[in-house]
């Protein structure tokens, strides 16, 4: 009697969870990575399911997080907004390919009561990060900010504790614009940092820097946007101070970039451009037949990057404040998808 | 019939604890292998981390620094409250409607997610310690150290009280006889009967508050430096992994793991000096 009832049991919760997974016939693809693209791709995925009625399942895990799943092949994209060095390609050991997805910024936040709009210059930002600037009104701070007062306030440095596609962009910049950060502490996802408090993700940075009196950070832009968080403007190569804005991100990107995109646009030399602006990509294999993938996940992967590649999804992407690719990106990027293969053949 | 059924699945039940226990540890010595390979015991003694691509730096010192005075400093802290509240509801209220409503008072607080913690330290504790003056921006060991406090109030209290209650009556009473006072009787008599029992509750929530990886996240500051003062901010062991797994790759990762291997460790020392302790000197 005990064991016919255990039986059934154990029979219908193994039919219960059989009939969970045949119902589901509808093709979902699943990307992970990057947090900073993630209001853009929450908007854009969903109108993708929207139209097509294809899933899209994205965990925002970090960039580096996403290039192991591909890696592992338990993923059919991953998000970066680094691209892969010749290193790091040569490690997956299969073709990849980079797709350009947008164009955003990393936004200097601060919070110092009462005060909303700030401009610092290059060096002064790179000081500040290298905890030789101290002070709130340091005279430097006050040079570029003749008409606010600024407070006797102390300055904590904010930066991420994880590795992270922004912090790599922003210690970039950094590197670009002070010979002393390039030489002690360099550009990498993570970074040893000489001052300041560390916290987790974008949100974790944002937040900090909204409940704490005298903080200074990065975050992706749309993180700041959202929390009505103050930002700087920012000095760029051409000596103007530019707030991050869809126009002055673009204008970052108007020089030549390569075909591949694979290139870092921090401290453009245009007018008009935001100096921390960059691309952020969306990695797939070249050839899509791997770890038993069915075609139609394949053509699927393929319609989604289409699709975030339409005019229509790129106008989109200013509604979230970042900045639709140049035209001739777009392009070369489109080319580029039509490269990818199923079984070497090409997928339509 | 039934005997033989409940006897195999029980059995089958404790072997497959005991694979995955045995499997963990196994993934972990594997994966902390190139780390220790690569810095040998230094690993544990070094104090840089620096992951610079072609000259990565690992060392699990601040760290295991961090992970033990949070934790020493948090039962420091706790101290007081959850001896008081054990002799409350465990001797001078003992079986009183006031001793259950503050048990069950206590033992609420042990069911309360750390993330809450976390962030009433956060937007609460915070402010308080900046108010205070105790740090520029209110993160760091100290209030760390005081929101794991409270976490582990509940576990060292309803121990304690546990081990209070079981000393035995005719002790008890005999001191009274003699003419003892109350307070007597309990600094005296109880306190020191108990004492090996209360002592190894007070390990074991420190085995607790070692481990605690969510609310001490939030509000340690993450920085990877040897703290030098209390109000410092710094990383425990399990802050750090939690950190900075997801980008981790190669070397890096293989600190993360080694880290978890001396974590684990560590816990798994502290909880067998406790069980030695109730074993060799119970009541």
């Amino acid at each position: 009697m005990m064991i016919m009832k255990l039986k059934i049991v154990v029979l219908s919760v193994f039919f219960a969870t059989c009939c969970i997974s045949c119902s589901n016939v509808k093709t979902e693809i699943s990307g992970a990575g990057a947090t900073f693209p993630l209001p853009y791709y929450n908007m854009v995925f969903k109108d993708f399911s929207d139209t097509t009625g294809i899933n899209v399942a994205y965990g925002g895990i970090g960039s580096g997080g996403g290039i192991r799943s591909l890696k592992d092949g338990i993923v059919d994209f991953a998000a970066t907004d680094a691209f892969l060095s010749k290193a790091e390609e040569a490690e997956i050991a299969k073709s990849v390919i980079h797709v350009p997805t947008c164009l955003g910024a990393v936004v200097v936040a601060y919070n110092v009561p009462e005060i909303s709009s700030l401009r610092l210059s290059a060096d002064v930002l790179a000081d500040i990060f290298l905890g030789v600037i101290t002070k709130w009104n340091d005279g430097r701070i006050v040079e570029t900010n003749p008409d606010i007062v600024l407070p006797d306030l102390n300055i904590t440095v904010i930066y991420r504790s994880d590795g992270s596609g922004t912090t790599n962009v922003f210690t970039d910049y950094l590197s670009k614009i002070s010979d002393r950060w390039r030489a002690e502490i360099g550009a990498a996802k993570s970074v040893s940092f000489p001052v300041g408090v560390a916290a987790k993700g974008n949100p974790g940075v944002a937040g900090i820097i909204g409940q704490t009196a005298g903080a200074i950070g990065y975050v992706g832009s749309e993180y700041a946007f959202a929390r009505k968080i103050a930002f700087a403007s920012l000095q760029n190569k051409a000596g103007k101070f530019v707030k991050p804005s869809t126009a002055s991100i673009s204008a970052a990107a108007s020089a030549n970039i390569p075909a591949d995109s694979k290139i870092m646009i921090t401290n453009s030399a245009a007018e008009e451009a935001y100096p921390i602006s960059c691309f952020t990509w969306i990695v797939i294999y070249r050839e899509q037949n791997y770890a038993k993938r069915s075609p139609e996940q394949a053509q699927a992967t393929v319609k989604l990057l289409n699709f975030i590649l339409s005019n229509e999804a790129q106008s989109k992407a200013a509604n979230v404040h970042y900045a639709p690719l140049p035209e001739n990106v777009r392009c070369n990027a489109l080319k580029s998808l039509k490269s990818v293969t199923y079984n070497g053949k090409a997928i339509e | 019939m039934k005997d033989k059924v409940v006897k195999i699945l029980t059995f089958i039940a404790a072997v497959i604890i005991l694979i995955i226990c045995g499997g963990m540890v196994y993934s972990l010595v594997t994966g902390a292998v190139p780390a220790f390979e690569k810095f040998g015991v230094d690993f544990i003694f070094k104090k840089d981390w620096q992951y610079t691509p072609d000259n990565e730096q690992y060392g699990a010192l601040p760290f295991i620094v961090g992970t033990l005075i949070t934790a020493f400093l948090a039962v420091i802290i706790s101290f007081p409250f959850s001896m008081a509240v054990s002799l409350f509801v465990g001797e001078y209220f003992k079986d009183t409607k006031v001793a259950a409503f503050l048990g069950t008072a206590t033992e609420l607080l042990a069911g309360i997610p750390s993330i809450v913690y976390g962030l009433w330290g956060f937007y609460v504790l915070r402010p308080i310690m900046v108010g205070m003056g105790l740090s520029e921006q209110g993160f760091g060991i100290m209030t760390s150290s005081v929101v794991l406090a409270i976490m582990i109030i509940p576990y060292a209290a309803s121990l304690s009280s546990e081990f209070i209650r079981m000393v035995p009556n005719d002790i008890k009473e005999g001191a009274y006889s003699l003419g003892a006072t109350k307070y007597e009787v309990v600094f005296h008599v109880i306190l020191p009967a108990a004492a090996s029992g209360i002592s190894s509750s007070y390990i074991l929530s420190l085995g607790r508050a070692l481990g605690e990886t969510m609310a001490v996240t939030m509000l340690i500051g993450n920085t990877n430096t040897l703290p030098t003062s209390l109000t410092d901010t710094a990383n425990t062991m399990a802050s750090i992994i939690a950190n900075q797994f997801g980008e981790a790759a190669g070397l890096k990762l293989s600190a993360l793991i080694a880290i978890g291997l001396l974590l684990f460790l560590i816990t798994a020392l502290i909880n067998f000096i406790a069980k030695m302790i109730i074993k060799k000197y119970a009541i």
